[in-house]
């Protein structure tokens, strides 16, 4: 149980999807728009991530070596097209306001650099709890960023209103949103500045000479995101060494 | 005519694809250092997106829908996108040397590449026909080699600008395209 524990708490701080290792940026970005939003996409991506690691998991030692990546696309993309269904169906409304990008959780990189580097080198259980571990960090990073766009660009935090508005007309003082937050441009701005901090972080805590796990997420080619073994080829051509 | 001319300029510039949709962020940063890179890569992405829509609608249109199969949309699409990459670049290397050279590099890299999948399944949910989805697919993806031409030109600039430290390497890069976003939302009183 022990090991469970220690992979819960690398997911969500060792090796933090979001903040550590920049994995998944494309929904980061896109539906960060609220917290609410947040949320929804990061406990999907969970339920995803789990339940695709616990297949890849059970069925490792069955699928042969080389059609890995094509039997690893069709498990995240059943599990995928199940939960769009469930959101379809019981939260409609996330699923308005989400739109195409849950479908798009087939390509997060979270999901496919998970199965290839931790579930199907490892038992069940353990990869359950990587998943869980995984999800809930990423769920946090989305969260996180999601309430800090949602207070500037609104003055409201899960669809409350935090910060008293300024009313011209009735010529009350308060708080004036900066709408901009909650359009593209402060997407790449906010994340403009949590990498920065995180380059920060990161050279503090070389100075003192710990290790901080690299970020693997957007680097130089992203070939991409745990299947660089294979250079991106997702289908065997019977020439890889 | 009209209507394929918005979809075009909306897909292209007005919803432009990294800038406001978000999709395809890592090679847009990845490889966006040089120039003649960056061309390459939106080079090898309009190649890709293009057959890939025209690919998917056909098989969306004449095999999933008269079969009833339409909730198979994304693990057919993820596949076909997949296989037809490599298929492309294996093509490619036999018969156009010349284009392979300067795009094979960058193919593999596509793959995963979210903004090929957004477009097909952009073209599902919108009910585009088939010729529709081939120029979205052509808007989107010259959307992209747009985006990242500029921000190339704008990175090899800003190399030899004095950045704080921890500003260096990404998070400029992110500015640059926060800024670039500001600019391109002047685009959407276009249509």
């Amino acid at each position: 149980m022990n090991n469970c524990t220690e992979r819960i708490y690398n997911g969500l701080v060792k090796e933090n999807p979001t903040f550590v290792l920049m994995l998944g940026m494309c929904p980061t970005l896109a539906v960060t728009t609220s917290a609410i939003n947040g949320v929804g996409m990061g406990l999907s991506t969970t339920v995803v991530l789990v339940l695709s690691n616990m297949l890849i998991s059970m069925l490792r030692k069955i699928i042969p070596d080389s059609v890995r990546m094509p039997a690893f696309i069709v498990v995240v993309a059943s599990f995928v097209t199940i939960v769009q269904f469930l959101l379809e169906g019981f939260v409609p409304s996330l699923y308005a306001s989400l739109g195409i990008y849950i479908p798009l959780i087939v390509v997060n990189c979270i999901i496919l650099g998970r199965a290839e580097s931790y579930a199907s080198k490892n038992p069940v259980l353990p990869s359950i709890f990587d998943g869980i571990g995984m999800g809930l960090g990423f769920t946090v990073g989305l969260a996180a960023i999601g309430i800090v766009r949602e207070v500037i660009g609104t003055g409201a935090i899960f669809g409350r209103q935090l910060l008293p508005l300024a009313d011209a007309a009735a010529g009350k003082g308060g708080y004036v949103p900066v709408t901009i937050f909650i359009l593209p441009p402060g997407a790449f701005l906010v994340l403009a500045f949590l990498v920065a901090l995180q380059n920060k972080v990161r050279s503090n805590a070389a100075k003192k000479g710990k290790k901080v796990p690299e970020a693997t997420g957007c680097g130089e080619g992203c070939a991409s995101c745990g299947n660089s073994a294979c250079g991106g080829k997702v289908f065997p051509t019977g020439n890889e060494e | 005519m009209k209507e394929l001319l918005i979809i075009a300029i909306g897909s292209a510039l007005v919803n432009n694809v990294v800038l406001s949709q978000f999709l395809g962020i890592c090679p847009f940063l990845g490889v966006s250092k040089k120039v003649d890179t960056a061309a390459g890569m939106g080079g090898a992405v309009v190649f890709v997106i293009t057959i890939a829509s025209l690919v998917t609608s056909l098989i969306y249109k004449f095999i999933l829908m008269p079969l009833g199969f339409e909730y198979l949309q994304t693990i057919v699409f993820i596949l076909i996108i997949a296989a037809l990459v490599q298929f492309v670049e294996m093509f490619l290397k036999k018969a156009m040397p010349p284009l392979y050279n300067a795009l094979g590099v960058y193919l593999p890299l596509i793959t995963t590449n979210c903004a090929v999948l957004g477009v097909a399944l952009t073209n599902v949910q919108k009910e585009y026909s088939i010729l529709q989805g081939i120029i979205n697919g052509i808007g989107t993806s010259v959307g992209f080699l747009i985006a990242i031409v500029i921000m190339a030109g704008i990175r090899e600039k800003i190399e030899y600008n004095d950045i704080s430290e921890s500003f260096q390497g990404t998070p400029i890069v992110l500015v640059t395209a926060t800024l670039m976003a500001i600019a391109f939302c002047g685009f959407s009183g276009l249509i």
